[in-house]
């Protein structure tokens, strides 16, 4: 493996430091190959770059992506994904069963597997990990920290939210046997259990290096430094600011990891994240700018899109007139052309939405109504509610790339000029993402047409629809009783199958309501170099990198 | 000597307690609320007053001064909203490579722009004079973010020929003893590691050192330039002294009070510089983890970093009115 930024001019920018010129006779030495590996791996370590450092890497504190993609290679849930998809398979339990009600999960585990440090993973180890989320001290029970665990099970053992909490127990049989029960159906329980969060950990470790009641467990001895899961990757080390290296784990129960050690490195910027890959510090890298796509093809690289999962939607505040007209809303939607506002502003490949969660997801449906670009039916719906020539307020973020939204300004600016084009006067407001916008939109009723969008977590229709719509909210501000009890009903029936005509239905409703206009589905992009094979992509970004391989 | 310095520490504590009360509204007077860049898109009304529960944002602002006072006072800087790490930790994980590369830079600035100035006052008039003067005014104008950009542009992206992002190959198993990098690779003779890290500086501190660069430049041009038409120096000409004993004795000796003021104050300054430098090449020091601090509100982050950085630059004013007695007898204190 060698440091691929060209070595040649490397010696030449010598010259222009003296004082380096001491060390210049070093730089012929020959590099090490990554790690030394042996056996049937293909070797070397792979160099690969998020927009962040991790937080922790004690899964169950973790909710930022970037903590999710180094604890997924360490770390494994029962649950898993369907390669590519978002819908749940057997991992760590090899298969499941659903109590009629929806109360009772039966789980038959796989039998053989170790944690990285020796220790048995069985019923028991599973019952650790599920009373110890259970009984996680007041402390720890914040969003910020347990955000996953408490929209799941609703509440801990104790705290003020301890009767809301649906966990009833968990009950080992054997060594490959458990069931769960829970006190409410819930139809996301399976494919919740493929987030990282809800990973198995080692008990041993956990109780040698852990300590939940710490004011912080996101950084205790177990979450920076000693994390054991069943995973294909063993924790070798975090140097904090620079690299979090793991190791091939060759005792790993299912298919080994070809390459010996993987390097996660955080660099914030795109753009630099782009130029890093192609001068050869980095292998890979997530979250590719939609202007770097091209450049990178055109260079040889390898763009991987994943299938989206995610949302972006133009929402409208009805506490801002005209926007509680429905007219004005209607005409709004007619007055944009998605298909445009996805060629100047989105990744190549992004479908245009309808409704709001993709088409993976359970209850999507193509009866909704559609609002098809037709600049006269706005001319004429804006006539007909006296707001013609209306000003309103556009909010958008700066200073940000989200995954449905990687260029906020550019997608800004095509709709704007849409709406321009039917007469509206468009008064933009823009805001740094980071606090201010979030807070303006969904903290306050100060805004009027907005830019946001949701990543879904797991296959879950709920995670999608009742997020926006769900209850009140001053992001939309609207009070729709049938709306908001809709989502509650269907919330509550027990299969995801049974859910289906529920959520189809709702979907409907949301539609001719027309909250916001759904725009597009951006597809998230990852580039490679070259030599890197056999990634595979996932919409909810269960991606282990066990299968993949460089070329040396 | 020991006396003036243990005045000048004392003095520090009343700096410190007002910068302490400042930084602490200030912190709190920045539009925004933590909670809820933690929470992001996920965030609920209740999920945003748990967190702010949890860290006492809900108490009243006195309340919450007096409690960050009495956790400074037990040493106890308190921990990172967004990273739970505790900000003393973070800090001293990530300033040996601020600290590398503002030593680099402040290197570079000194050994390259003491001779310039040096040379354009003794050439005064001339081409040189004309280059260099005009060459450092550029420098003094240029933001350092906008050369760091138009450096990492021409040497990295297009011509390729140094590393663009962090302080060292990921590639490479390093050993550290430091965490000052290049130190580090010649300690343990893994020169391949100590030249890799030499590559990662290059930018970032050519970057950082312009501006400095630039003013001492010009700050020994005007210097020299006025201790050349000193009386004493004529004499020592008349007294046929060598020119190069004239040189050092007399002009440079004379001349480099203000130059070391200067140096002092573009040290201090440097932290400024390395926040926008670090950012820009993802050199993962302070001065990255504090641009994403005041991004995320992280109000303890803040507070301890700016405090830090206060102290360190009281320390380094300290030492440059020390070495004013070294290079000038004249005003030694007693």
């Amino acid at each position: 493996m060698n440091t691929r930024f060209k070595r040649g001019r490397a010696l030449g920018t010598a010259a222009l430091i003296s004082a380096a010129l001491v060390l210049s006779g070093c730089a012929e030495s020959e590099r090490e190959g990554g790690g030394g590996g042996d056996g049937e791996a293909t070797g070397g370590t792979l160099v690969f770059a998020g927009a962040a450092e991790p937080v922790t890497l004690d899964p169950f504190f973790a909710q930022d992506g970037e903590s999710f993609r180094v604890n997924r290679q360490i770390f494994e849930g029962l649950v898993g994904t369907k390669p590519g998809t978002a819908d749940p398979a057997p991992l760590l339990a090899k298969s499941w069963e659903t109590s009629e009600d929806g109360l009772t999960y039966d789980f038959t585990l796989e039998t053989g597997v170790k944690f990285q440090d020796g220790t048995d993973f069985n019923a028991e180890a599973v019952c650790f990990n599920f009373d110890r989320w259970y009984n996680m001290p007041e402390s720890a029970q914040s969003d910020a920290l347990t955000y996953y665990y408490q929209k799941l099970f609703r509440g801990f053992a104790t705290g003020e939210k301890a009767d809301a909490a649906i966990y009833d127990s968990c009950t080992a049989e054997g060594e490959d046997k458990v069931t769960i029960k829970i006190k409410e159906p819930f139809a996301g329980f399976i494919p919740a259990m493929s987030l990282p969060a809800f990973s198995m950990q080692s008990p041993t470790a956990l109780e040698k290096f852990q300590d939940d009641s710490k004011a912080d467990p996101r950084t205790t001895e177990y979450s920076t430094g000693n994390p054991v899961g069943t995973g294909p990757f063993v924790f070798e080390s975090w140097e904090r600011g620079k690299q979090v290296t793991l190791s091939a784990n060759d005792d790993y129960w299912g298919e080994k990891a070809k390459i010996d050690e993987i390097a996660f490195v955080a660099i914030a910027d795109p753009k630099a994240r782009a130029t890093a890959l192609e001068n050869g510090e980095i292998d890979g890298f997530d979250l590719v700018g939609p202007a770097d796509i091209q450049p990178l093809e055109d260079a040889g690289f390898q763009i991987v899109n994943r299938d989206a999962f995610n949302i972006l939607y133009l929402g409208m505040n009805q506490k801002t007139k005209p926007l509680d007209d429905i007219r004005v809303r209607q005409a709004i939607a007619h007055a944009i052309n998605k298909d445009e506002v996805v060629s100047a502003s989105l990744p190549e490949g992004t479908p245009v939405a309808t409704q709001f969660m993709p088409e993976l997801v359970n209850g999507w449906t193509d009866e909704v109504p559609t609002y098809d670009f037709d600049p006269e039916k706005a001319k004429q719906l804006l006539a007909e509610a006296g707001a013609e020539g209306a000003t309103i307020e556009f909010n958008y973020p700066t200073d940000v790339s989200r995954p449905y939204m990687p260029s906020p300004e550019d997608t800004f600016n095509v709709i704007r000029s849409q709406l321009e084009a039917v007469g509206l006067k468009v008064k933009p407001v823009a805001d740094r993402w980071d606090p201010d916008y979030l807070d303006k939109i969904a903290g306050s009723a100060n805004h009027g047409i907005h830019l946001l969008g949701w990543t879904g977590d797991y296959n879950d229709s709920d995670n999608f629809v009742g997020v926006f719509f769900g209850a009140e909210n001053p992001e939309w501000g609207f009070k729709n009783e049938e709306i908001f009890s809709a989502v509650t009903e269907a919330r509550g029936i027990p299969t995801a199958e049974e859910q289906t005509p529920f959520y189809e239905d709702l979907n409907v409703q949301i539609m001719e309501f027309l909250p916001g206009v759904p725009i597009a589905h951006p597809v998230p992009s990852l580039a490679f170099a070259p030599g890197v094979e056999g990634f595979q992509q996932s919409p909810v970004n269960d991606e282990v990198f066990n299968t993949v391989t460089i070329e040396e | 000597m020991l006396r003036f310095v243990l005045r000048r520490l004392a003095l520090m504590v009343p700096v410190l307690v007002g910068l302490s009360i400042l930084l602490f509204a200030w912190v709190r007077a920045l539009p925004g609320d933590p909670a809820r860049s933690l929470l992001g898109e996920k965030a609920t009304p209740e999920g945003i007053a748990r967190v702010r529960e949890l860290y006492g944002f809900d108490e009243p602002l006195l309340t919450q001064y007096f409690l960050y006072v009495k956790a400074l006072l037990s040493g106890d800087f308190g921990d990172s909203i967004k990273t739970g790490q505790p900000v003393v930790e973070s800090f001293f994980d990530r300033f040996p490579a601020t600290l590398e590369l503002g030593i680099t830079a402040l290197m570079i600035a000194v050994v390259v722009g003491v001779p310039l100035g040096y040379l354009a006052a003794r050439h005064q008039g001339s081409p040189i004079d004309t280059a260099v003067v005009s060459t450092s005014l550029l420098g003094v104008v240029t933001p350092v973010f906008f050369l760091a950009i138009l450096l990492k542009l021409v040497f990295a992206d297009w011509l390729g020929w140094l590393p663009t992002t962090g302080r060292q190959d990921a590639r490479i198993n390093a050993t550290h003893i430091t965490d000052f990098y290049v130190l580090d690779g010649i300690l343990t003779r893994e020169w391949d590691a100590a030249w890799d890290a030499v590559l990662h500086l290059v930018l970032p501190a050519l970057a950082l050192a312009t501006i400095p660069l630039a003013i001492i430049v010009r700050i020994t041009r005007a210097s020299v330039a006025e201790v050349v038409n000193e009386d004493y120096v004529r004499t020592a000409e008349s007294k046929g002294l060598s020119s190069a004993v004239i040189s050092r004795r007399h002009i440079l000796r004379n001349a480099l009070l203000p130059v070391v003021t200067t140096i002092g104050l573009q040290a201090g300054l440097l932290f400024s510089g390395a926040v926008l430098t670090e950012t820009v090449f993802a050199f993962n020091g302070v001065g990255q983890y504090l641009f994403d601090a005041i991004g995320s509100r992280d109000y303890p982050v803040l507070q301890g970093y700016i405090l830090f950085i206060a102290i360190i630059y009281a320390l380094i004013n300290l030492a440059v009115d020390v070495s004013y007695g070294v290079i000038d007898p004249r005003v030694r204190v007693s």
